[in-house]
């Protein structure tokens, strides 16, 4: 199909004249803030501010988004239940770190559940952040990770290796299912509401000077830990032998499986590299944003996918870079849109990138 | 996509293709089945007649317009291999054109609409669903299918936050300001069965018309409540529709287009390479599904005299698509029975059960969360469990429903339904004799 | 077999050369054709004509680049440079479907048959422009009896098609159920329901028992004589020596001779290709 898809060389046109005209559009948009920022009608600090939280809100994107990545391009399945890996890492890790924070202060049920229903915990009279509690952000993070991998197994290994050599579309579906079931196991043990988890008010945060915005401690961990996990990734893949096979794996399938690359230790290791690199996304954007609900993960999904389309699905570093984009782009939205809309705005990016170039903005060079 | 990714023996004869009267008589079947697994239910709770009823035509409400968009899903899905995850966006943009062409210039709450009469504002949603549809269909042509799946989820959940934007919630359309109500969600014009029955349709209290007096003076003779009468009526208009989209999409799909489309789900190329212009195909149906769709959601949530973004969460998409994988996707009738089943016992199933547990047993105590509910397991003590999973059913519904997806992909991807041979031709084609017009008619 | 050389199987209404000029010059024309893949050249130069009302066999080595000629020319896929002219128009790049219109069809190495869909539903979905393909057609009262007449004419068409292939014992079976040699059958009974000028057969005989091998050689002679054309992608060569009054040889993306069945047999350069090959 996609043979035929190539062949039309009215499409090619199309194609060729939609992007010179989404390039239009863009340096357009850049003029204008450009003349905006200028003409003082908006001012450095707030754009300052608004790159700083797209670059936050990116990274945990792109974090997040290089598991799904990885599945998407080894299993050729989008992994519609990826979003509920970040919601399950999240409360296993936040529920760690409760446990550690508060052990012996409080009930073990009362910190268990997050202090939802009733109880005398609650994210003040716990008090985690990463200055005052650190080791409870630690364990709490490790443990997100461990669970994350650990659930991405298992549910490989009990819904999607069963069907693997069905259609993509199959997989999706059921992936669907696994998302269902993730989200309301979550909901029937902590509930429906939102729960506060960081003591906002221990939080330090210092003022970039020059740039005059306000950076809280938490953002600064999400940020370097993410930048430690890609960089840690990078060398991972370019500097082992692992790394290298699975290089060779997402390059080409049938290569790999001829060459004798075991391909189903590969698999198994990108659910659990993919895996514990989403837990932690899922418990630093809970961390950062201080409160937890059962469907954040959901809801962050699309951005993710957007976030993979961008950079080409199977590139690792496209991931990180699409997360970036979208991350940086959506809230650059701001001067223009309501904010209201926001998350819309990035979709729409999503979409058009799909139409433009399928293969993603930053494919042509070598993937992974 | 093919649905072809499947093995199975092939029964050439089944008993569903050997029920006297054919399909009807199966949907018929099943919806007795269901009314009366509903009305075991209601008989145990102790309902009375009105009571009865109402639960019956709660469950023919639901299995209808789950069966209205199983059937427009499965003209695109099923027939013609296009991976719709959008369905709730074009419900949406039905629905709220539907609400702001038809609500009053000044109405007493809320942003004011164009005030043009029902039935335009009811054509309007349906074409502005076309259209939209239109719009993405373009992308539809240039992508893989699991891409399209993205597409269409990103384009419904766009359609969702710009109509619960605040910016949306009152705007000028040049001179003429409307809304969409934002967050707030947006009251509909009254639904139109309303005025068989009171001379006016805002307000019962104002009076019956000659024919509410008839009919509401025999239901009271068996004592059945006159604003249960009023739902009983728009649900056999629901059945009314479900009948003409049943007839419209067999007859598309049982003819030399459904033909097409079948070829274009299992092999485009090869549809393509025996000169089958397949975009036109694709577009053309994807245009008419998401009418079909915004028609289905005007019947829905339109009839509801209230409507808010928050019916329309991705969600819903995939209750439809569940229903029309347990019914059997490429299967028209496959699609009613799983519209059907999904509502009555995957949908309503769960709180009829829990109901009926609830008013039947009662536990020493009521565990608060679900710690207090777990800690007695280890004593071996399930009632603080089992009450607090029953407080929960809602959840347990959605991992149910979960599971079932999962248990269908694995073991019956091809539904309750799929295995059968549904030939797309407008005649029998292996009954060459049958020369004589009619004598091969359906 | 007599009895069905009297009835239209294909409907082969002989191909009137009304054009008197076009049958002395090309009916098909392909101009200097190349298709790179990831830097392999695939299709490199290619050029030949094929006249109106020839058996013209295509034969070559494994990859030497036949299958990517056939999709260049039908626009499965498109040409880096080169193009190609049918009935004196130009095609390149155009989509498969309005070849098809056009007259020109095709079968695939690999047999691509709709699995999902019986044999009868696979046949009777060829035939072009049908009535019941315009979306309102089969729906509204007054044309859908328009549609089902059509269907019934095609029907009996369709059903004289199957009886010839041998496959009507097979009509309600699902295509995904067929052997291999079915499917080549299958496949070549699909491409003639589309009543082309030109077909272009990409190995129709593999896998089909020597009887009805030569019925269908037999067949393929029988529509040449009505006035259609044939190219042949073949892998025994033999069949292609036997048959084809022309024969096309490629290696390596290039045509390597061009010449009837003795001169080509006489190469030095072909016997080398296929010898370096080892049989």
């Amino acid at each position: 199909m996609s043979v035929l898809r190539t062949s039309n060389r009215v499409r090619g046109f199309l194609s060729r004249r939609s992007t010179v005209l989404a390039l239009l559009g863009a340096a357009i948009l850049l003029l204008d803030l450009t003349r905006r920022v200028v003409s003082g009608d908006i001012a450095g600090s707030s754009l300052a501010l608004f790159l700083w939280d797209g670059v936050v809100i990116g990274l945990v994107v792109g974090l997040a988004g290089i598991g799904l990545s990885m599945t998407y391009n080894i299993l050729s399945f989008a992994n519609f239940a990826h979003g509920d890996y970040l919601t399950a890492g999240a409360f296993s890790g936040w529920v760690a770190a409760f446990l550690v924070a508060g052990a012996g202060r409080f009930d073990v049920g009362d910190l268990f559940l997050l202090g939802g229903r009733g109880g005398a915990v609650d994210s003040q009279t716990v008090g985690v952040s990463v200055t005052a509690t650190p080791v409870a952000v630690v364990v709490g993070m490790l443990v997100a990770a461990g669970v994350t991998a650990v659930l991405a197994l298992v549910v490989d290994r009990a819904v999607y290796r069963p069907i693997r050599d069905r259609s993509g579309i199959s997989l999706l579906i059921a992936s669907i299912g696994v998302a269902f079931i993730l989200r309301y196991v979550i909901a029937f043990v902590f509930e429906t509401e939102r729960l506060g988890v960081t003591s906002g008010a221990k939080v330090p945060s210092t003022v970039v000077p020059l740039l005059d915005v306000r950076i809280t401690a938490h953002e600064a961990t999400l940020v370097v830990i993410a930048t430690g996990l890609m960089f840690g990734f990078h060398v991972f893949l370019q500097r082992t032998k692992l790394g290298a096979a699975m290089r060779a794996m997402s390059d080409n399938k049938q290569l790999a499986r001829i060459t004798g690359i075991p391909v189903e230790r590969i698999v198994r290791l990108t659910w659990v590299i993919g895996g514990s690199f989403t837990g932690i996304a899922g418990f630093l954007v809970v961390l950062e944003s201080g409160s937890i609900s059962f469907n954040f993960g959901w809801l962050l999904l699309l951005l993710i996918f957007a976030a993979v389309i961008l950079g080409g699905i199977g590139s690792i570093y496209g991931a990180i870079l699409g997360g970036l984009t979208i991350g940086v782009i959506s809230r650059l939205s701001l001067v223009w849109l309501p904010p209201s809309i926001m998350n819309a705005t990035a979709f729409a990016v999503m979409i058009l990138v799909l139409i433009v170039r399928p293969r993603g903005l930053f494919s042509g060079g070598t993937s992974v | 996509m093919t649905l072809a990714d499947r093995t199975r023996t092939i029964f050439s004869r089944d008993w569903t293709t050997d029920l006297p009267g054919g399909d009807a008589t199966l949907v018929v079947l099943v919806m007795l089945a269901l009314y009366t697994w509903v009305g075991l239910f209601g008989i145990i709770l102790g309902l009375d007649v009105s009571g009865l009823l109402n639960s019956l035509q709660t469950i023919t409400f639901y299995a209808a317009v789950y069966a209205i968009l199983a059937l427009a899903l499965n003209l695109q899905w099923g027939y013609a291999g296009l991976f719709n995850v959008g369905v709730v966006g074009f419900m949406a943009v039905g629905v709220y054109t539907m609400a702001i062409l038809s609500r009053p210039v000044a109405p007493i709450s809320g942003p004011p609409g164009f005030g043009l009469p029902l039935p335009i504002g009811l054509i309007g949603g349906v074409l502005a669903a076309a259209v939209i549809g239109l719009v993405a269909a373009i992308p539809a042509l240039r992508v893989d299918d699991d891409y399209f799946a993205i597409i269409t989820l990103g384009l419904a959940e766009i359609i969702r936050i710009v109509i619960s934007s605040p910016a949306a919630d009152e705007f000028r359309v040049g001179s003429i300001r409307t809304g969409t109500g934002g967050a707030n969600g947006l009251s509909l014009p009254q639904n139109p069965i309303h005025s068989i029955y009171y001379t006016d349709p805002a307000s019962p209290a104002a009076g019956t018309t000659p024919v509410g007096d008839a009919v509401f003076s025999i239901f009271e003779a068996v004592h059945v409540d006159p604003a249960v009468v009023v739902k009983i009526t728009y649900a056999g208009v629901l059945v009314g529709f479900v009948v003409l989209y049943f007839v419209f999409l067999s007859r598309v799909g049982n003819s030399p287009y459904g033909r097409v489309l079948k070829a274009i789900r299992e092999d485009e190329l090869v549809a393509n390479s025996l000169g089958k212009n397949t975009d036109r195909f694709k577009v053309e149906t994807f245009i008419v599904g998401c009418a079909l769709m915004g028609l289905g959601g005007i019947l829905w949530q339109g009839s509801q005299g209230f409507t808010s973004p928050g019916n329309y969460l991705p969600q819903q998409t995939f209750y439809i698509f569940i229903a029309l994988i347990i019914g059997g996707a490429g299967s028209n009738t496959g699609s009613i029975i799983g519209g059907a089943l999904f509502a009555g016992l995957l949908f309503e199933g769960p709180r009829l059960i829990s109901r009926l547990v609830d008013q039947f047993l009662t536990f020493r105590s009521s565990p608060n969360n679900f710690v207090d509910a777990v800690v007695p397991l280890l004593s071996l003590d399930i009632g603080p469990f089992i009450v607090y999973a029953l407080d929960s059913i809602a959840y347990l519904r959605f991992i149910l429903v979960g599971s079932i997806l999962i248990y269908f992909i694995h073991n019956r991807p091809q539904g309750l339904l799929g295995h059968r041979k549904e030939i797309a031709a407008s005649i029998d084609l292996l009954d060459r004799s049958a020369e004589t017009e009619g004598a091969d008619d359906e | 077999m007599s009895e069905h050389n009297g009835t239209t199987t294909a409907d082969p209404s002989p191909k009137s050369n009304d054009n008197s000029q076009l049958s002395e010059t090309s009916l098909l024309e392909v101009d200097s054709l190349q298709k790179s893949f990831g830097g392999i050249r695939a299709v490199d130069d290619v050029s030949f004509e094929i006249r109106s009302g020839s058996i013209v066999g295509l034969i070559g080595p494994n990859g030497a680049g036949k299958s990517t000629t056939f999709d260049l020319i039908t626009g499965v896929a498109s040409p880096d440079a080169g193009s190609v002219y049918f009935q004196g128009r130009n095609i390149t790049g155009r989509q498969p479907y309005r070849n098809v219109n056009q007259g020109l069809v095709r079968t695939f190495q690999l047999s691509r048959e709709l699995d999902e869909m019986t044999v009868i539903e696979n046949l009777i979905l060829a035939p072009q422009d049908q009535t019941g393909e315009y979306f309102w057609q089969p729906v509204l009262p007054g044309t859908r009896k328009r549609v089902r007449s059509e269907e019934r004419d095609l029907r009996e068409r369709v059903w004289e098609t199957l009886e010839f292939f041998e496959l009507d014992h097979l009509a309600d079976e699902y295509a995904r159920n067929l052997s291999g040699g079915q499917r080549k059958l299958l496949e070549l009974a699909r491409a003639l329901l589309t009543d082309p000028d030109i077909l272009l057969l990409d190995e129709p005989l593999v896998g089909v028992n020597p009887t009805l091998e030569r019925k269908l050689l037999g067949r393929i002679h029988d529509l040449n004589d009505r006035g259609y054309t044939f190219l042949l992608i073949e892998h025994d060569v033999d069949v292609i020596m036997e048959n084809c009054e022309r024969v096309i040889v490629m290696n390596q993306g290039q045509i390597l001779a061009d010449g009837s069945p003795a001169e080509v047999s006489d190469d030095q350069r072909v016997l080398e290709a296929y010898l370096g090959e080892t049989v």
